[in-house]
C-alpha cells in the first residue's frame, strides 16, 4: 500500500495520505488501508475532501471501526479510526 | 343487553379463531439487527445504459459500497455492457449488425459518451477536462478499484448474445454470465439496495 507508513507494533498509528482524493477514493483507501493494520490499532487518515467529514461518519458506522476523533486544520481533515 | 343477532351467530367463530391461533405466531416479529456484524449488506446495480454520466455513478456506489463491507453485485447489460469490452477492441460481435453496432457506439471504459450534451464528444471532453482539473477519479481507474474490492460484474447472458459478445472481448474478473433470475435472487435478500441505473 503505497500511501501507508509502516506501523511496527499494535501501539504505533498507521498514516493514510488521502489528501486531494475526491470520492469515493479516499474511503477506498482507508478501506484497503485498514486491512492491513492489527485490530485495536489505529488509522489516521488526512483528506482535504469536504465530503470526507460526513463520509468517514457514515463509513465508521457501518463498517463498525471506531472513528476516535475528526478535526480539521487549514482545510486538512484528521480522521482517526480505530479498526475493530 | 343482548347482542345483535349476526354478532351472537359470528362468536363462536370468532372465539374458535383466535383460542386456535398460537400466541408465538401472533407476536413473531422479525429481529432488528442492530450491529453492523449481524447484517450483510448488500448493494445490486443493474447497469443499463453504458453512458460516462451513468457509468460513475455505478463504479462510484459499488466502489463506495464494497470499501463500506456491502457485498455488492453489479449486472451489466445492455448498453452497460459495452464499457466491459476491452478497451483496445474497436469492433466486436459476430454478424455485420453486430459489428455495426460497435462502430456506431464505441466499447470500452476510456470510450464512453455523455446521456444528454454530448455533441459530438465536446461535452465528454469537457467533462473530463473538469474532472481531471477537480481529482476526480476517472471511470478506468474507478473500475480498477472496484474489481480490488471485490465487486462481482456479472455480465447478462442474453444480451451478450445479441451483441456478438464473447468472454474474451470482454475484461478479466467478470462474474459468470447470467440471467434476471440471478439479479432477482440478489435484489431480494435482506438488507439491500437496488439501483437500476
Amino acid at each position: 500500500m503505497a500511501f501507508v507508513t509502516s506501523a511496527d507494533s499494535t501501539t504505533d498509528i498507521v498514516r493514510l495520505d488521502a489528501k486531494g482524493l475526491k470520492c469515493p477514493m479516499p474511503i477506498v483507501r482507508t478501506a484497503q488501508a485498514i486491512k492491513e493494520i492489527a485490530s485495536g490499532q489505529l488509522l489516521e487518515v488526512l483528506a482535504t475532501d469536504p465530503g470526507s467529514v460526513p463520509d468517514f461518519a457514515a463509513w465508521s458506522r457501518t463498517t463498525g471501526h471506531e472513528l476516535v476523533a475528526s478535526d480539521v486544520d487549514g482545510g486538512v481533515y484528521r480522521f482517526v479510526l480505530r479498526r475493530k | 343487553m343482548t347482542a345483535p343477532t349476526v354478532e351472537r351467530e359470528l362468536l363462536p367463530f370468532l372465539e374458535a379463531a383466535v383460542s386456535e391461533t398460537p400466541v408465538e405466531e401472533i407476536e413473531t416479529f422479525p429481529a432488528v439487527n442492530t450491529s453492523a456484524e449481524q447484517a450483510v449488506k448488500r448493494l445490486v446495480i443493474i447497469n443499463w445504459s453504458g453512458e460516462l454520466d451513468r457509468m460513475w455513478p455505478t463504479l462510484i456506489m459499488s466502489t463506495a459500497a464494497a470499501a463500506s463491507g456491502y457485498r455488492t453485485s453489479v449486472f451489466i447489460t445492455f448498453w452497460g455492457l459495452l464499457p466491459f469490452v476491452k478497451d483496445q477492441k474497436r469492433i466486436v460481435g459476430e454478424t455485420w449488425m453486430q459489428r455495426m453496432l460497435s462502430l456506431m457506439q464505441r466499447p470500452g471504459i476510456s470510450h464512453l459518451k455523455l446521456s444528454k450534451m454530448n455533441f459530438a464528444g465536446m461535452g465528454p471532453w469537457m467533462i473530463g477536462k473538469l474532472s481531471k482539473q477537480y481529482n476526480v477519479a476517472q471511470p478506468p481507474e474507478l473500475l480498477e478499484a472496484a474489481q480490488a474490492m471485490g465487486v462481482e460484474f456479472i455480465p447478462c447472458q442474453m444480451t451478450m448474445e445479441m451483441f456478438g459478445l464473447k468472454r474474451e472481448d470482454m475484461i478479466d474478473g467478470l462474474g459468470e454470465p447470467a440471467g434476471a433470475a440471478t439479479v432477482l435472487e440478489l435484489m431480494t435478500e435482506p438488507n439491500t439496495a437496488s439501483l437500476f441505473i
